[in-house]
């Protein structure tokens, strides 16, 4: 699969997300500039977690007029993979690949911890390696997750099964408690309708090698690789 | 009834990076005659009574302590009463 | 406009001499202009010239094999890490910036590390820091002002960092009333790079021209500026922004260009961050470096306010800039580049080899200086240093004063003792701080020091440990002494996590250097320090000095903080602090001590800052930390901490409480003085507590017995209890229990409680 890791100004999860993919995974991935216009070629883009822009006026909403931006609506409308982590899932909100949008923590604060999510829907191609069910240690580090839509929007994801991951205890169940920043329904993952744009706050990319404490995040990648083999 | 507005705008020559980085980005999207952008916060307030004067003292402090720092911050306090009209 | 004249008060406002002043006139040949007068003011300042500490910061060793930058060369030293790959790392202060605006303060000092590490060519791979604030706690004085001060600071590292996207994996926070209206910010950043790649600030090659980027600058910094250049009214008030404020998004993509620039070896020349006294202090270093001269014109210098003037712009602080001398015929190359990035970039002079620093504007001479003697000539003093007058007193500690709790209290001590500020659990401020970006955090925050693994190119990587570390209850009571533990202690807590020390940076901070009891501290200090750095064969790579934390009531307490960065050379080595499994062993290394002086307890139980630091007998020490090694590469060792604030109980504590697991222990010990509490919570050095498999721990013993360090297995990991069984005498004793979750919700939610 051919990858391309979009770097925005100030995107720093960029060399992250490209060494799991070249170095971890063995994938054919690169780095593409936010003032380039194409994405000819690219099987899988990835928007990568940071701080676009600096997070100014709002996550996202600088970048989301980069040059870049009509490239990556094309390549989603034509169903190829589109995986924007943290930063890039404020993207992917305020350039409308995806609904709702991602506001301050409840807390007020910047956090960084790793912390138990739930795979709530296996059967996507970002989570066929998974079960339905499954907790998972995923690192989180953002001060802009709170997730927000209106009821109409969240039921319907939730009816669509367009929510692929919340935020749980250790035993898989969603209380105050074990949301981290106050997202609605404690969601932390969403996709599009079509299954093949995902967002989510959550660094899977942080969580691809045993040595930095959980390979729990491996598994988002594979599954992606396993259904363009598919 | 008293309403009350505060902006709170970065103040004159400190450095504004967010204002900056909105200046280019509008700049960008075809706005070439824009030559500077400052970014700051409205606040708005709803207070019972209609003791203009006092409210405005009282709000002055919570601007001075709360609303805006002082060091970096300027902010300007607009009180209106709807019986009297906008 | 005309500027104001040359007269002794206005010499004296700027912080100058009347031999200083006398000092500049034989330099110039003549009367210097404002502009000049303001430019030597700033080079001569304390913090840009360190004129009153120099001559002691010459006692540190700063050769070595490893070396392959010195401290003072460039704006921080390399170390060789093998494989062609090097380390710059060092630590500054941005205290007084803080204590006006600490979110700004403390953000704006970030800003300042991590430049000095990539304009040396390396890519910052990690931060630390170290911070000291008065009391928070609700019923101690000026705790709001402190709680404010901590929030904001770590607020603007938090929001400085992780824009950037640097980690910030590790650090210290203390607390003490000497830091009321004196927080201590000293901010630490480490980069990597290839040795062949080190980048210099020199600025060489006649005619080669010298770029500005970066931000654009204005008139931040210049509020603390002796005179203005015209009346200072209520409205020209407004102009002077008291504290700069800093700009993670475009320091951002300044060090992706830079190093995207550093990948163009033919056309960089030299290149300088503008830190202090911005384009002052790059352009007369950079020329005096290359024994040549610069000349720029202030016309072309990207300006954010209209109609500053010179003496402005050559002393503004504004942040994010960076000084670039390019080699002729390649500054389409750099123009590329920082277009790319959308980056301000302009050339503003050239190259001279006249050996002046000249300053035009509008094509115009407003200074002009001969650049090495401004930047290398500084004057140099000697400050007297007499020994405190109350230290003999202050180190006398008659424990017959001191009563001695009843078991019952001792076991209610541990838990208040857990929630002291100083002891409790950092999570509220390094939840805040991404620890974890660059995929490179080997251990979380919380261990005794970091370790994170580096890429060196082609899959492999390099696993680094650091630790940032001082007791300034010891450097008070003894200051020499209490800087040799600083040492100590650091390299100790490499140790524990199978690291050996390479190389040291240093962040002095102390009070007026003109009150001799301040500056007998600061020697005494320095004289710690370098025994402390031969004694460990580690140079000190550079540093920081940071004077004049003083307040009407006071200088603060002397505080020498180090930093030291070590290596472990199998990531299989890497060692966890807290107990990890049940049924493990734990193992005491050194001897039970029972040295109460300048303890924890003695400040948190009986508000006494009193009696000698601990004994440090450095063979002991090294030795320890050789054997500890030693034991982790056989693979006995399944945890190690150390033992510091708080003694044995602290740390056994600490091992139960800190790690993923939260385990108990029972432990059994043999009174060895009169004193419970000395046994428990004395601060005696050289000191560990591993835990082992039970099937390895002969083995462990016999080790530690061949290096002759003693160790003694004094209880096993597990239950949900800690368990300390004390036998004194005979026959009799003492039994303490504490819940451990009981002590890891005091731990644990102590700042929270503070905080929110």
């Amino acid at each position: 699969m051919r990858w391309a890791v979009i770097q925005f100004p100030a995107s720093n999860c960029d060399q992250d997300a490209l060494h799991v993919l070249k170095e971890v995974l063995g994938q054919d991935a690169d780095y593409v500039w936010h003032k380039e216009t194409s994405l000819d070629g690219v099987d899988a883009v990835l928007l990568p977690g940071g701080f676009s822009y600096g997070d100014y006026l709002r996550c996202g909403a600088i970048a989301r007029f980069s040059p870049i931006m009509p490239a990556v609506k094309v390549a989603a409308a034509a169903g190829k993979t589109v995986l924007g982590i943290c930063n890039g899932f404020q993207i992917l909100c305020e350039s409308g690949l995806l609904p709702g949008v991602l506001v301050r923590n409840a807390s007020l604060h910047f956090r960084c911890e790793t912390l138990p999510v739930k795979v709530e829907n296996a059967t996507t191609r970002f989570t066929g390696e998974y079960k339905t069910g499954q907790v998972l240690r995923l690192p989180i580090a953002h001060g802009e997750g709170h997730y927000v839509a209106d009821d109409a929007t969240l039921d319907s994801l939730f009816a669509n099964k367009q929510v692929l991951f919340t935020y749980c205890n250790a035993d898989g169940k969603n209380t105050p408690e074990s949301n981290p920043n106050g997202s609605q329904r404690h969601i932390a993952g969403i996709c599009n309708r079509a299954g093949n744009v995902l967002g989510l706050m959550p660094h899977p990319e942080r969580a691809a090698e045993k040595i930095l404490g959980s390979d729990d995040g491996l598994g988002l990648f594979t599954s992606i690789l396993r259904s363009q083999k598919a | 009834m008293i309403r009350a507005q505060v902006i709170v705008r970065p103040r004159k020559s400190i450095f504004d990076p967010q204002g900056d980085a909105v200046c280019r980005a509008i700049q960008h999207l075809g706005v070439a005659s824009l030559k500077q952008a400052h970014v700051g916060k409205c606040i708005e307030l709803e207070l019972e009574g209609d003791d203009v004067e006092k409210a405005r003292a009282q709000l002055d402090t919570i601007c001075k302590d709360l609303l805006s720092n002082p060091v970096i911050e300027d902010y300007v306090l607009t009180l209106s009463t709807p019986a009297h009209g906008k | 406009m005309t500027d104001p004249a040359i007269t002794p008060e206005l010499v004296a406002k700027h912080g100058l001499t009347p031999e200083e002043f006398s000092r500049i006139k034989e330099i110039l040949g003549r009367d210097p202009n404002f502009t000049e007068l303001g430019i030597f003011s700033v080079m001569w300042s304390e913090h840009c010239s360190y004129k009153n500490s120099r001559l002691e910061l010459r006692k540190f060793p700063t050769t070595g094999p490893s070396v392959v930058v010195k401290a003072g060369e460039e704006n921080a030293g390399v170390i060789d890490i093998g494989d062609g790959w090097g380390i710059a790392f060092k630590m500054e202060s941005h205290n007084h910036p803080s204590a006006v605006e600490p979110f700004q303060g403390a953000a704006t000092g970030v800003g300042g590390i991590l430049r000095d590490i990539f304009t040396m060519g390396a890519r910052p791979v990690f931060l630390m820091n170290s911070l000291r604030f008065g009391d928070i706690r609700p019923n101690k004085p000026n705790a709001a002002t402190n709680r404010r001060l901590l929030s904001g600071v770590v607020a603007g590292i938090a929001h400085y960092g992780n824009c950037i996207g640097v980690p910030t994996v590790g650090g210290e926070i203390y607390f003490d009333a000497s830091y009321d209206g004196n927080p201590l910010v000293n901010v630490f950043c480490l980069g990597t790079l290839r040795i062949k790649d080190i980048r210099r600030g020199a600025a060489t090659g006649v005619g080669n021209p010298v770029f500005y980027v970066g931000n654009r600058t204005g008139r931040d910094g210049l509020a603390g500026a002796a005179f203005a250049s015209r009346d200072l009214t209520e409205a020209s008030k407004e102009d002077r922004p008291a504290v700069q404020v800093g700009d993670p998004f475009i320091e951002k993509l300044l060090l992706e260009a830079c190093l995207e620039l550093f990948e163009h070896p033919e056309a960089v020349v030299g290149v300088q961050d503008m830190g202090a006294a911005g384009l002052t202090c790059s352009t007369c270093e950079t020329a005096s470096r290359g024994n040549s001269g610069i000349e720029i014109d202030l016309a072309l210098v990207p300006q954010r306010e209209p109609g500053m003037t010179p003496y402005e712009t050559m002393l503004s602080e504004s942040q994010e800039r960076m000084l670039i001398i390019v080699r002729q015929g390649h500054e389409k190359t750099v123009l590329d580049i920082f277009e790319k990035w959308d980056i301000p970039c302009a050339e503003i002079g050239r190259v001279t080899d006249d050996g002046l620093m000249r300053v035009k504007n509008h094509g115009v001479t407003v200074a002009e200086i001969p650049a090495k003697k401004l930047a290398d000539e500084a004057p140099l003093y000697k400050r007297d240093a007499r020994r405190p007058a109350d230290l003999d007193a202050r180190q006398k500690l008659d424990l017959a004063n001191v009563p001695e709790p009843a078991p019952l209290d001792l076991q209610l001590m541990l838990e208040k003792l857990m929630a002291a500020p100083d002891l409790a659990s950092k999570r509220w401020v390094y939840r805040q701080y991404d620890h974890m970006v660059r995929v490179g955090t080997i251990t979380a925050p919380g261990s005794d020091a970091a370790v994170v693994r580096v890429p060196t190119g082609d899959k492999s990587w390099k696993y680094l440990a650091a630790s940032v570390d001082c007791n300034a209850h010891y450097v008070a009571l003894e200051p020499r002494l209490g800087a040799l533990i600083a040492v100590a202690e650091c390299a100790r807590n490499l140790a524990m996590t199978g690291a050996e020390p390479l190389a040291l940076t240093d962040n002095l901070n102390f009070g007026n250097p003109h009150n001799p009891e301040n500056f007998y501290q600061l020697q005494q200090a320095v004289d710690g320090l370098a025994e402390g750095c031969r004694a460990w064969n580690i140079p000190v790579t550079g540093g920081n000095v940071s004077l004049y934390n003083q307040s009407p009531a006071g200088a603060i307490d002397p505080t020498p903080t180090v930093g030291i960065v070590g290596i472990i050379r199998d990531p299989a080595h890497i060692t966890p602090s807290h107990f990890q499994n049940e049924g493990d062993a734990i193992v005491l290394i050194g001897n039970l001590g029972d040295e109460l002086g300048a303890s924890l307890y003695l400040r948190e139980v009986h508000s006494l800052k009193r009696g000698r630091p601990p004994e440090l007998d450095i063979e002991r020490e090294k030795k320890m930390h050789e054997a500890v090694r030693a034991a982790i590469r056989a693979g006995h060792v399944r945890s190690a901490h150390d033992l510091a604030e708080g003694g044995l109980l602290v740390s056994l504590a600490e091992c139960a409480t800190g790690g993923a697991k939260r385990l108990g222990a029972h432990v059994h010990l043999e009174k060895n003085s009169s004193r419970l509490d000395a046994l428990l919570f004395g601060e005696s050095q050289s000191r560990a507590l591993l835990s082992v498999r039970p099937e390895n721990l002969d083995a462990l013993l016999a080790l530690f017995k061949s290096h002759g360090v003693p160790a003694q297995r004094i209880g096993a990991v597990g239950g949900s209890k800690l368990i300390v069984d004390v036998k004194s005498g005979s026959n009799a004793h003492t039994t303490l229990n504490w819940d451990v979750s009981a002590l890891y919700q005091a731990w644990n939610g102590a700042l929270d409680s503070y905080l929110e």
